[in-house]
């Protein structure tokens, strides 16, 4: 079903390129009709896509060396990156859709990162902004993603929750299980460069989908310029509402424009199934529930993404997604599957121990406060999730979490009786 | 600075391109832009029902029809205009404008939306008035007597911009460096009480930041997001800097809100001082970047041409900072102060509330009247407001004192 599914998408991709040339935008039905053209309409698209790369010639007074920023006190990935030779090469490339070089590296001029972590410092406009700046961005993703090579490299997609096992945790130990990852929709720019009918195009498109959903997902949606103060508060209560972005890495990268226009949440009404639209992703897609039952939260989150993809493609559109990266999303660093799995987890002996460090990076698992990723641990309870996102497939990572959360715990409860701990082999990255 | 990929080699070409008939040279194609028209004006016009700020209350659909599909030849477009004003629907204590300026081009390709705010921000200011320019310190009548008792401090400032070059919400790095690099030449030519230094934020020591803010003159990465929204702040420190005189009576801020900011002060109420080192300084420095053929933008309608439309015209605040504890609690300061065509502001500066009684009182006019006319207004008007105080401490009324509306 996965494979008729990615062969529909291609030939999709075709049809979209066209789209977003076109003037028809809610009007998708037309598929029928676009099929029969395929032929003269891909010979259109090939002609199209010969000139993705060109773009026009852009305002341009000053010679590429005078305009190379100054990154001497920058530690981020696009700093480590960006040599005056390939800022020559892309600063007066755009992307069909009039995005530059300037603009995705913004962020991370504006940003010279922090000592100890080191942050992106670069952002894609659209989904064409990963071709135009492939040479930038390919050795971003290659150091961010340990690796990950997308110049010979294939990222596998696997959204076949009954392969996981052992996915049900101690609930003693394990408080809250979750799962999110983000989806972008095919032919509408990404949120640094979305206008604000594409921003207001990717809230009706995707509400209108999310009103089609069923059963335990049955839910309803929330939008941020008309939500009434009663359900503000509620919303705040369950911990679901998304805050304007004050982050300067977002800000600074043009995410926060017109806000809160075509902003919102949509969740279910059990609140296991919580979509964000517009924020820092066109959507970002989590699933959640107390306690330790990890099988279920992820069961319920293909399902749920499976059934708003279909709901999408019902009306004409796709998720921005290729075999090369997997889902497209606005930082490189969420490439691939886009994937966060996790748990809050309590871990007072252990996180204690000299050795938790090590462990954690064998098991390729990272540590966060229980308020996120600047945040630290309170009372021993940790936000213990994969690391990884490009080049293992969903069903991989969340096992990853399975298997890694599994031992953590056996090492907390090994602990407490007194006996010693064993730091575990390092695991393989790329499968 | 010696790397040569921070700085070009040479100043960048003359401005040729901006000349008189120019506009239909060299349009740079803005591939952005055009992709927009795609979308019709109601999918892209901005939801402002919550806005209280000028470009709101002047923007319809009409409008923005009819603009978004322009571009100055530099490539600024409507919604660059008015992105910081959709952004900030509006400020506690001040109506703001909430549109800014590109380039000098922006004025006139965008009218139809910034006539009306600049009309409905300088009083009424038509697209067919005149702008007087007057720089000549010697009409200045008094200032040389404000009681120093009251009055602890006099500035004068005022901004410019170097044609030739776009304005701080769209320029590029190399704009910006070329900027610095032909400011640092003007000011280091200075001489005799004009002669100084130029400190540059991204290379000055440890000392000399913690005397620059010892001496409140360094200026911080703007954290207001009514710059930061209108991308003021983009690369920064690159090519921001502060240059001021050995006896720090004189100061120039370099690519912060504006291409430059010119600041004349010194303690004490000798604002006559104050405005003519100010006159002097700041005709000294046009002289130099006219050499380069970098003259500062000014047109007869608009006067000096600057980021944000409130500054226009002279783009001149002269204030004082002046201690009036009984006169400020009086129920008719406010009124005192509107007829006096005068404005009140903490000793922090616009977004702040006063402290101990001290204000900062400066002109409320840029447009439409000149700098003498400006900075008398408010010597006479803090005269007034001076001997106001002494009266109302002796207990005495103060009501046959209050001015008519000026």
């Amino acid at each position: 079903l996965l494979k008729h599914v990615r062969n529909i998408s291609r030939h999709r991709t075709f049809l979209n390129m066209i789209h977003s040339f076109s003037r028809i935008l809610s009007s998708k039905r037309n598929i029928g009709i676009l099929s029969l053209m395929g032929g003269s309409v891909a010979a259109g698209f090939l002609l199209q896509r010969e000139h993705a790369s060109a773009g026009s010639p852009l305002r341009r007074r000053y010679p590429a060396s005078s305009e190379y920023p100054d990154l001497r006190q920058h530690n981020n990935c696009m700093a480590s990156n960006l040599t005056p030779a390939i800022y020559a090469k892309l600063c007066d490339k755009t992307t069909p859709n009039g995005y530059t070089l300037d603009q995705a590296i913004q962020t991370g001029v504006d940003n010279p990162g922090h000592p100890f972590i080191k942050t992106v410092g670069m952002v894609a406009g659209d989904e064409e902004s990963y071709e135009v700046f492939a040479d930038l961005l390919d050795p971003i993703i290659k150091e961010r993603h340990n690796g990950y090579d997308p110049c010979v490299m294939k990222h596998p997609t696997d959204l076949d929750s009954s392969k996981i096992h052992s996915g049900q945790f101690d609930d003693r130990y394990v408080l809250s299980s979750r799962v999110r990852t983000g989806r972008s929709i095919r032919g509408l720019s990404l949120p640094p460069a979305c206008t604000r009918a594409e921003r207001r195009e990717v809230e009706r498109v995707v509400v209108d989908a999310l009103a089609g959903l069923k059963g335990d997902l049955t839910g309803r949606y929330y939008s941020l310029t008309q939500m009434t103060e009663k359900e503000q508060q509620q919303l705040i209560d369950d911990h679901f509402l998304f805050d304007k972005p004050v982050s300067p890495l977002l800000t600074c990268a043009g995410m926060a424009r017109d806000w809160p226009d075509a902003r919102g949440i949509w969740h279910n009404n059990e609140k296991t199934f919580l979509i964000w639209i517009n924020e820092e992703d066109h959507t970002r897609v989590i699933s959640m529930e107390k306690g330790g039952n990890m099988k279920r939260v992820f069961d319920r989150f293909c399902r749920g993404l499976k059934e708003v993809e279909r709901l999408i493609q019902e009306r004409g559109w796709e998720f921005m997604w290729n075999e090369r990266l997997g889902y497209i999303l606005t930082c490189p660093s969420n490439l691939g599957t886009g994937l966060r799995a996790g748990v809050h987890v309590k871990l007072p002996l252990l996180s204690k121990d000299p050795r938790f460090s090590k462990i954690l990076d064998n098991l390729r698992l990272q540590k966060r406060g229980t308020g996120g990723v600047d945040t630290a641990a309170v009372g021993g309870v940790f936000d213990i999730s994969n690391l990884d996102r490009l080049g293992q497939s969903e069903v991989q990572l969340v096992q990853t979490v399975v298997d890694g959360v599994n031992y953590l715990i056996e090492c907390e409860k090994r602990l407490e009786r007194g006996q010693d701990i064993k730091v575990p082999p390092p695991i393989k990255q790329f499968k | 600075m010696t790397d040569p990929f921070l700085r070009p080699s040479v100043l960048p070409p003359l401005t040729g391109v901006l000349a008189a008939g120019a506009r239909t040279a060299a349009m740079t194609k803005n591939c952005h832009n055009d992709y927009k028209m795609k979308f019709t004006t109601d999918e892209e016009f901005p939801d402002l029902s919550l806005h209280n700020n000028h470009m709101a209350k002047v923007l319809t659909k009409e409008i923005y029809e009819k603009l978004r599909s322009k571009s100055t030849p530099s490539g600024f477009t409507v919604d660059d205009v008015i992105q910081t004003g959709v952004d900030n629907p509006g400020h506690p204590f001040i109506m703001t404008v909430g549109c800014v300026a590109g380039d000098e081009e922006s004025y006139e390709v965008f009218k139809e939306l910034l006539d009306p705010v600049i009309s409905d921000r300088h009083g009424g200011y038509k697209p067919t008035d005149k702008h007087k320019t007057d720089l000549n310190f010697e009409n200045l009548k008094g200032g040389d007597d404000l009681d120093p008792n009251y009055v602890l401090s006099s500035r004068v400032r005022t901004g410019r911009s170097i044609k030739g070059f776009t304005l701080p919400p769209h320029n590029s790095r190399g704009e910006r460096r070329a900027i610095q690099n032909l400011s640092i030449e003007a000011l280091s030519s200075l001489e005799g009480e004009f002669k100084g230094k130029y400190y540059p934020l991204d290379g000055m020591t440890d000392a000399e930041q913690e005397q620059l803010i010892a001496d409140h003159f360094l200026f911080d990465k703007p954290v207001s997001p009514l710059l930061t929204c209108a991308g003021m702040a983009r690369d920064w420190p690159d090519a921001r800097g502060i240059w001021h005189n050995d006896n720090k009576t004189f100061l120039v801020w370099v690519n912060e809100e504006d291409h430059l900011r010119v600041i004349s002060m010194q303690k004490g109420g000798n604002m006559k001082e104050v405005f003519k080192r100010f006159c002097v300084g700041l005709q000294k420095i046009e002289e130099i970047f006219k050499k380069h053929n970098h003259g500062f933008m000014w047109n007869e309608h608009l006067g000096y041409i600057l980021t944000c439309p409130s500054n226009l015209g002279t783009g001149l605040r002269g204030g004082v900072h002046v201690k009036l504890p009984k006169l400020s609690t009086h129920a008719k300061f406010e009124e005192i102060l509107t007829r006096l065509r005068l404005q009140k502001r903490g000793t922090g500066g616009v977004d702040t509330a006063s402290v101990g009684g001290v204000f900062d009182i400066s002109n409320a006019d840029r447009l439409g009247s000149s700098e003498v006319e400006q900075v008398q207004l408010v010597v006479d008007g803090v005269k007034l407001m001076v001997e106001m105080e002494k009266k109302l401490e002796k207990g005495e009324s103060i009501d046959g004192m209050i001015p008519a509306q000026k």
